[in-house]
């Protein structure tokens, strides 16, 4: 008889112990704020073109969290989707083409600035604060700061906003990848040079 | 000299590929005749490109600046021959990627006149930042091939204690002579500029380290460093075993002193600079003789060279033109290269210019050179493993980089690569694995540039986000300052109004009553217009539903929308006239003290009848509309009667009480004439109620003929009209009693 009630103190004493320590923890401890929605936002490009529905990348970052799809961000593209399908431990589905289709390659938005009204509708528009200039004065694109999210094409009521592709200069171009060997045959010797 | 007691390391893994070093070697340097043009690129270092101090059109001095350094990490740019300078525009670079950039085009004009130039006399007066200044000035950058501005390097390591100094005339890649021949012929000026940079880093020693299939050359450096008579004593001169890639900074460091760059870091975070011996002189040419940088010794050889040798260009002549000069047969030669046969790269158009950084222009002939066969299947033999100067593991390189896996190939030290091409030299397959190691850098570059600029973009939404809610905040606050401003304003001028202001409250009065006035008005045409719409909507639900539109619960929404509307400015109305009305019977209360007196009262009761009045016109004309407001202002009507009901009793025991007391004999005249007044108001009083007893009827008789569903109202309305009449009639009976007993 006293061997169980010896088991059973102990284990209620062991219970007890551990329960407050794990109240502690949960106090002391608590996480503010969901992480997972950080980790997902810092994959997401940070364009905020709102092209997936959702007024910027850190709401549609909240809705994957909450359960929505991941492919409905055309600027991440494959790679964003298959990042987000790694953390979540999801299938990376296909980019949904309701959304746009991915852009071969990275986009600028220029403003043909002769034609420019000095309206200020593209600078209201612009999630960037990318785009300079004041009422009746000319516009103009702030290119680095620029990620071609294209919200600024629709309002201009003179369409003289451009949206192009961005130039490879001398300080980011490089190599691109050499013919895998299986892919060349001996005719095609030289290709791809070491050096 | 200390030669024998020196101890030499080694490093893991290099080749020995043919030398081919003789060639150029049997002639001494030539001078290169003056191009017909010199084509000077912007950015012929490491770092940001030059900022152009000339104009189309300008004439310019041999050693003259043309462009400054823009920035830390730039270099400047001088006119390597007197002459006009042409054109400033896009040229072909001598870059791998063939592409073009802005270049500054001179004409010679012959006469090859210096600028004013002057170097130090003794540069161990100076101070060290004083000397990297002049550095700066003189557009130096590194002579041995990568381009990085001397100044930042020697600058860089200048809060670190450096211990040795190391000048790399090792010069391992095959074919290529300029540093070999540049050490025999001026080993003088090597070894100045070696004492200079001893004096600016004060380091403890200073090793030149050269391959030993150069003896000329250290012959030569070791000649000049005895006829030196200077700090010599720290200098010395190391031949080092040939082997490819020794020449490498890191390699030689390795080898001199045995200690090796941590990955990632610098030489300068283990005690080491290097800098080039073509550098040092430079160096010396620019402090002693204060001559920019504007000339090198470039290689020309290969087979299809027909007299290989060095030579003296200016930067910024054409290849073709040197090509030319140095008897290159364009149609015997595979290609051109630009460096050495391991990392040099072919050059696509040949009209690119020398730049600071060329040391070879290498002719080969396809027999010499042969085209690179097709690349197979890597069969992980381990060669490349074992050729890997920097103990990396090429072939895992190799399948990170042709899966695009970057990150396990970052995690594999990708970027301690330093691209000799070592591991691609001895690979049995062929495959071009320099190539993908510079694409798979390349792509992890651009990867953490599009992350930075994620993070910055994610900022400045935030960041704008946060001021418009501030914005929106700041403009709501002020909107309820403004109408918290103009509450306080109109309730001052309420409280105004009434105030018994001395001899004139009438004026106050007449002042103040015009704006409910107005605002009734502006009310009244609201209202007015809200019945309108809603007219117009009941209209459209109608036809709505007659039509079967699926538009008619949004029209159903709209009108009871624009009813409550109405039901709102109704009350507003009523508000209004009620504040319109009070501003008057405070003035008169403000007048008679007595509130009981026969006349307050009686203004009570015109004012009570008065709205009894329009509340009972407001009633009909609900009726006639049949609108829903209908419960809601028969309360009203029912209210206002019970106040004029109760007012009319107080007024006729108030004017029972007046009657008892100008019994007094006193002052008979004074009560006759209030007498008077008196009847003549209640006659009045008699007639109005008769008159609206006669519109009542009216009203009814109208809505009878119409058949109007309102009827009991009215008739109940009529009732209580003829009710005051009687009512009316015998105060007005009673009263003429009074008067007569």
């Amino acid at each position: 008889m006293s061997i169980i009630l010896i088991a059973v103190l102990t284990l209620t004493g062991l219970s007890i112990i551990f329960g407050a320590v794990l109240g502690f923890a949960s106090v002391r401890f608590r996480v503010e704020g969901n992480p997972i929605v950080d980790q997902i936002d810092s994959l997401l490009p940070q364009t905020q073109c709102g092209q997936c529905g959702h007024p910027g990348c850190h709401p549609y970052a909240e809705a994957i969290a909450g359960g929505e799809a991941i492919n409905k961000c055309p600027p991440g593209g494959e790679s964003t989707i298959a990042a987000l399908a790694d953390l979540l431990g999801v299938e990376a589905l296909p980019l949904d083409g309701e959304h746009g289709s991915e852009k071969a390659s990275k986009m600028v938005a220029v403003i043909r600035e002769a034609e420019c009204i000095g309206c200020t509708k593209c600078i209201q528009a612009c999630p960037m604060d990318a785009i300079l200039g004041a009422a009746k004065q000319m516009h103009t694109v702030i290119a680095d700061e620029c990620t071609g999210c294209d919200l600024c094409i629709e309002p201009c009521p003179v369409d003289c906003i451009d949206l192009v592709p961005v130039a490879t200069t001398l300080q980011t171009w490089h190599w691109q990848q050499p013919l895998s060997p299986e892919k060349l045959i001996a005719t095609d010797a030289g290709r791809g040079i070491a050096a | 000299m200390s030669q024998p007691f020196f101890e030499l390391h080694d490093f893991k893994g290099g080749i020995h590929p043919a030398e081919n070093k003789h060639q150029s070697t049997e002639l001494p340097v030539a001078r290169a005749p003056m191009p017909s043009r010199l084509v000077l690129p912007l950015n012929q270092h490491i770092g940001a490109p030059a900022r152009v101090l000339v104009q189309e059109g300008d004439k310019v001095l041999k050693g003259q600046l043309i462009a400054s350094a823009e920035g830390f990490v730039s270099a400047a740019l001088h006119a390597p021959t007197s002459g006009t300078i042409s054109r400033i525009a896009e040229h072909a670079l001598p870059h791998s990627s063939g592409m073009s950039g802005m270049c500054i085009e001179i004409t010679p004009d012959g006469s090859d006149t210096w600028c004013e130039h002057q170097g130090l006399a003794d540069y161990r007066d100076h101070a060290p930042a004083d000397l990297l200044a002049l550095i700066k000035n003189a557009g130096i950058a590194g002579l041995g091939g990568a381009g990085f501005p001397s100044h930042v390097k020697l600058a860089s390591s200048h809060n670190k204690p450096i211990d040795t100094l190391i000048l790399n005339g090792a010069e391992c890649e095959p074919y290529i002579t300029a540093d070999d021949m540049l050490m025999r012929e001026r080993a003088a000026e090597v070894i100045e500029g070696a004492l200079i940079l001893l004096h600016i880093l004060n380091p403890e020693r200073c090793l030149i380290g050269i391959e030993d299939n150069k003896p000329e050359a250290i012959v030569a450096l070791k000649h000049a460093l005895q006829a030196s008579t200077k700090d010599a004593h720290k200098i010395q001169v190391i031949g080092i075993p040939t082997k490819y890639p020794s020449g490498g900074e890191k390699q030689l460091i390795q080898i001199l002193t045995g200690k090796e760059v941590p990955s990632g870091g610098i030489p300068a975070d283990i005690g080491v600079v290097c800098q080039n011996v073509g550098t040092a002189a430079a160096i010396h040419n620019a402090i002693s003789k204060g001559e920019p940088l504007i000339s090198r010794i470039v290689t020309l050889t290969g087979k299809a060279c027909a007299q290989p040798r060095n030579y003296e260009v200016l930067i910024g002549t054409p290849v073709n033109e040197l090509m030319q000069h140095g008897g290159i047969d364009a149609g015997l030669m595979q290609r051109l290269i630009m460096g050495g046969p391991m990392m040099g790269f072919t050059l696509t158009d040949l009209s690119v210019p020398v730049v600071k950084t060329t040391n070879c222009l290498l002719a080969p002939t396809k027999k010499e050179l042969p085209v690179a066969p097709a690349a197979q299947a890597c069969i992980r033999c381990g060669m490349c493993t074992e050729a890997c100067p920097a103990q990396l593991l090429p072939q895992q390189l190799y399948w990170f980089s042709r899966a695009e896996e970057f990150d396990k190939a970052e995690a594999h030290n990708l970027f301690d690569c330093i691209e000799c091409g070592a591991c691609a030299y001895v690979c049995p397959s062929n495959i071009p694995l320099v190539q993908y190691y510079r694409y798979a850098k390349g792509e992890i570059r651009i990867e953490k540039a599009d992350k930075v600029k994620s993070e910055r973009a994610k900022q400045r939404f935030e960041a704008r986000t946060a001021r418009l809610d501030r914005e929106q905040a700041e403009k709501d606050a002020r909107r309820a300052a403004r109408a918290e401003a103009a509450a306080k304003a109109q309730a001052e001028k309420a409280a105004a109004a009434p105030q018994p202001d001395g001899a004139a409250p009438a004026n106050t009065a007449s002042a103040a009553s015009p704006a409910p006035v107005a605002d009734l008005e502006a009310l009244q045409k609201k209202l007015d217009a809200a019945k309108l719409g809603v007219e117009k909507s009941k209209e459209k639900l109608a036809a709505a539903i007659a039509e079967g539109s699926d538009k008619a619960e949004l029209l159903q929404g709209a009108v009871d929308k624009a009813m409550e509307r109405m039901k709102a400015l109704a009350t507003e109305i009523a508000q209004a006239k009620k504040a319109a009305k009070a501003a008057p019977a405070a003035e008169n209360a403000a007048e008679k003290s007595d509130p009981n007196s026969p006349e307050r009262i009686k203004n009570k009761l015109e004012l009570a009848q008065s709205r009894l009045q329009t509340a009972q016109e407001r009633l009909s004309a609900a009726k006639a509309e049949s609108s829903d407001l209908i419960p809601a202002l028969q309360t009203a009507v029912e209210k206002q009667q019970a106040k004029v009901d109760e007012l009319q009793q107080a007024l006729q025991a108030s004017l029972a009480g007046d009657t008892a007391a100008p019994a007094a004999p006193e002052n008979p005249p004074a009560t006759g004439d209030a007498f008077a007044q008196q009847t003549e108001q209640l006659q009045q009083k008699v007639l109005a109620a008769q008159s609206r007893v006669d519109k009542a009827q009216e009203r009814l008789s109208m809505a009878i003929e119409q058949g109007s569903d309102v009827l009991d109202a009215l008739r109940m309305g009529l009732d209580k009209q003829q009710q005051k009449l009687s009512e009316a009639q015998a105060a007005l009976a009673q009263h003429l009693a009074a008067e007569k007993a």
